[in-house]
């Protein structure tokens, strides 16, 4: 295991946030009482007039952003993944996807890492749901540095745009030198065996997986598909030519990173093998995030495994 | 535009009855009996009170519109048409494949649309985002206006919205009401009721008046009351209305939420309100007009 760096992903998404309500002066952050959780707090103290706390309405705060930005605002609209991504979907589909109001929709809290809070709160669907509508684009920033950079994208477009962010302090896999962009793949390390599909948190865990792998002799192309929506095919088309694909994500198996790789994959003259490392068909429980990570499968170690018996056929 | 007649206002609304009757008869789907019930003082709003543009749609300064009760969207195509922001020949394409009159409101397809309605309750927190979006923008006159079935109040997502403009003081919002006491399955009272609705506009800190929605002399009172009142509150213009008004063999029946005519029901609608052309002919003069 490398000796990784860590910040809070949600320190990127304030830092960006800042970043953004100082360079475009149409962007609003909106909130739904939880401005001390996803610190959009600092927002609210440093540019009192472009935040608006909604209370506990998530439904009610993501369709007023819609008509915000039918203003020509730019709303950044945050609550846990769990409640704007879950709860206020069907007016992220009529509004944001069939509307086409510019809203910028930010899942915070997702995956099983919100640990102790337990299922309810542990979104493991939200990319599934937002992935699925039309217009929408959909990003899964890695870590601090690729999140400010994540929200000085979003803030610059007027396109419906989800991204989502975990609770927790994780492995810092970029700098803040490297450029990113939407829909391009970071292929963070070369390999010719197989290729190792991450987003988000799980990115670290596969170049830890990756580093595993090299030590039995197998060399894995590590590559942070941080956007689901639009999806970077040229890059997959590269990892297919390789070999087999094994995708890893903090959200179910199925309907988010993997299904949308298998779904390319399919249409392909002569799909590739390739397996979906995700939450299996179930809820978790309460409990540290380690634990839930390694009761959810999503460590190194079983990556790992997975690779090599994805290797073996 | 303040000073339209009582009977030239009579006169429009007559129009905007028959262009929705006839547009939902062609289809043989759709919504007439919202429009029906908000026709008249839609009429009176439109024609004496809503700043816009007509060959100008998206002019930034416009009062807005929302039609949050979207399945009443022949009533808005009949306003939009009569006001000559969309053409009266498209109207007998409403709800067919290709054209640009969807079932629901779209507002990328139709110029003077403000925004995509049909999920009932949205249009509320829309429009509310909207008025807070002009205020912020320092757009100072324009105003909101949405248009909400009385059924619809049912949904959680309008007291989210009626809420939150009354805790930040929304005072160019205006809601309008339109209380036919009738939805799918039955009379508003029995499915599920929402009185006293007045005094639950007042206790989220909105100014609330009610009226006889089909008088108009009550109307355009109303409309100026609510455009004098203070400011700092939102308004609720709550109208009482009656589904398939001034058709009185049909009226109060809710079955004309959602039911086509049929021809002898089209005709003997029209010839209620002075019309004695065949439907079918006159479908065939729509085409023929810009």
């Amino acid at each position: 295991m490398r000796n990784w760096e860590q910040l809070l992903i949600r320190e990127g998404f304030a830092d960006g946030l800042l970043e953004a309500c100082d360079t475009y002066s149409r962007v609003l952050v909106c909130d739904a009482d939880l401005a001390a959780s996803t610190l959009t707090r600092r927002v609210a103290e440093r540019f009192p007039d472009r935040f608006i706390d909604f209370g506990i309405a998530e439904q009610g705060m993501l369709a007023t952003a819609a008509g915000l930005a039918l203003t020509g605002w730019r709303p950044f609209v945050t609550s846990y993944a769990m409640f704007v991504a879950g709860r206020a979907w069907e007016i992220a589909r009529q509004q944001l996807s069939y509307g086409e109001c510019g809203v910028v929709v930010v899942g915070a809290h997702c995956g099983v890492t919100v640990g102790k809070d337990g299922p309810t709160h542990q979104c493991c669907e939200d990319l599934a749901l937002m992935r699925i509508l039309p217009n929408m684009t959909v990003v899964v920033p890695a870590d601090y540095y690729q999140m400010r950079k994540v929200v000085m994208d979003a803030a610059g477009r007027s396109i419906p745009y989800y991204f989502r962010m975990g609770r927790e302090a994780f492995p810092v896999v970029t700098s803040p030198d490297d450029e990113w962009q939407l829909g391009r793949a970071d292929v963070l390390e070369e390999g010719e065996d197989l290729s190792l599909v991450a987003c988000g948190q799980m990115v670290s865990v596969a170049l830890d997986a990756a580093d595993t792998l090299r030590e039995r002799g197998i060399r894995a192309r590590v590559v942070n598909m941080h956007t689901i929506k639009p999806l970077d095919v040229e890059t997959l088309e590269i990892c297919a030519q390789t070999g087999p694909i094994l995708t890893v994500e903090e959200h179910m198996a199925a309907g988010g990173l993997g299904s949308v790789v298998a779904e390319w994959n399919v249409g392909r003259r002569q799909p590739v093998p390739m397996s979906i490392i995700g939450v299996e068909d179930r809820y978790m429980e309460s409990g540290s995030p380690t634990e839930m990570l390694e009761k959810a499968g999503l460590t190194p170690e079983r990556v790992s495994e997975q690779a090599e018996l994805l290797l073996r056929g | 535009m303040n000073d339209v007649t009582y009977p030239k206002l009579l006169e429009i609304a007559t129009r905007i009855r028959q262009h929705v009757i006839l547009m939902v008869y062609h289809a043989r789907s759709g919504h007439p009996g919202g429009p029906f019930s908000a026709a008249d003082y839609n009429t009176v709003l439109w024609w004496k009170y809503l700043r816009m543009q007509p060959e100008n749609p998206d002019w930034s300064q416009r009062d807005r519109w929302v039609l949050s009760n979207g399945h009443c969207s022949a009533l808005y195509y009949a306003l939009l048409a009569e006001k000559g922001v969309i053409p009266m020949s498209v109207l007998p394409t409403f709800r067919s494949s290709g054209s640009p009159l969807q079932g629901h409101p779209n507002r990328l397809k139709v110029p003077g649309v403000e925004a995509s309605t049909g999920s009932l309750g949205q249009g509320v927190p829309v429009a509310h985002g909207i008025a807070m979006g002009a205020r912020r923008r320092g757009w100072g006159d324009v105003r909101v206006f949405c248009n909400v079935g009385d059924g619809e109040l049912q949904e959680g997502i309008v007291w989210e919205a009626i809420m939150a403009a009354g805790h930040f003081k929304s005072d160019n919002l205006f809601l309008l009401v339109d209380c036919n006491d009738a939805q799918i399955d039955g009379k508003v009272s029995d499915v599920m009721g929402i009185e006293p609705l007045a005094e639950k506009f007042r206790s989220f800190g909105w100014w609330v008046w009610d009226a006889d929605g089909h008088d108009f002399m009550r109307i355009d009172h109303l409309f100026r009351e609510a455009f004098h009142a203070p400011p700092g509150k939102p308004r609720a213009l709550i109208f009482h209305t009656q589904m398939m008004y001034p058709i009185k063999p049909f009226m109060n029946d809710p079955a004309w939420h959602g039911k086509p005519p049929s021809k002898e029901e089209t005709v003997l609608i029209l010839q209620a309100m002075g019309e004695d052309r065949d439907p079918d002919e006159l479908i065939e003069l729509y085409r023929k007009e810009d």
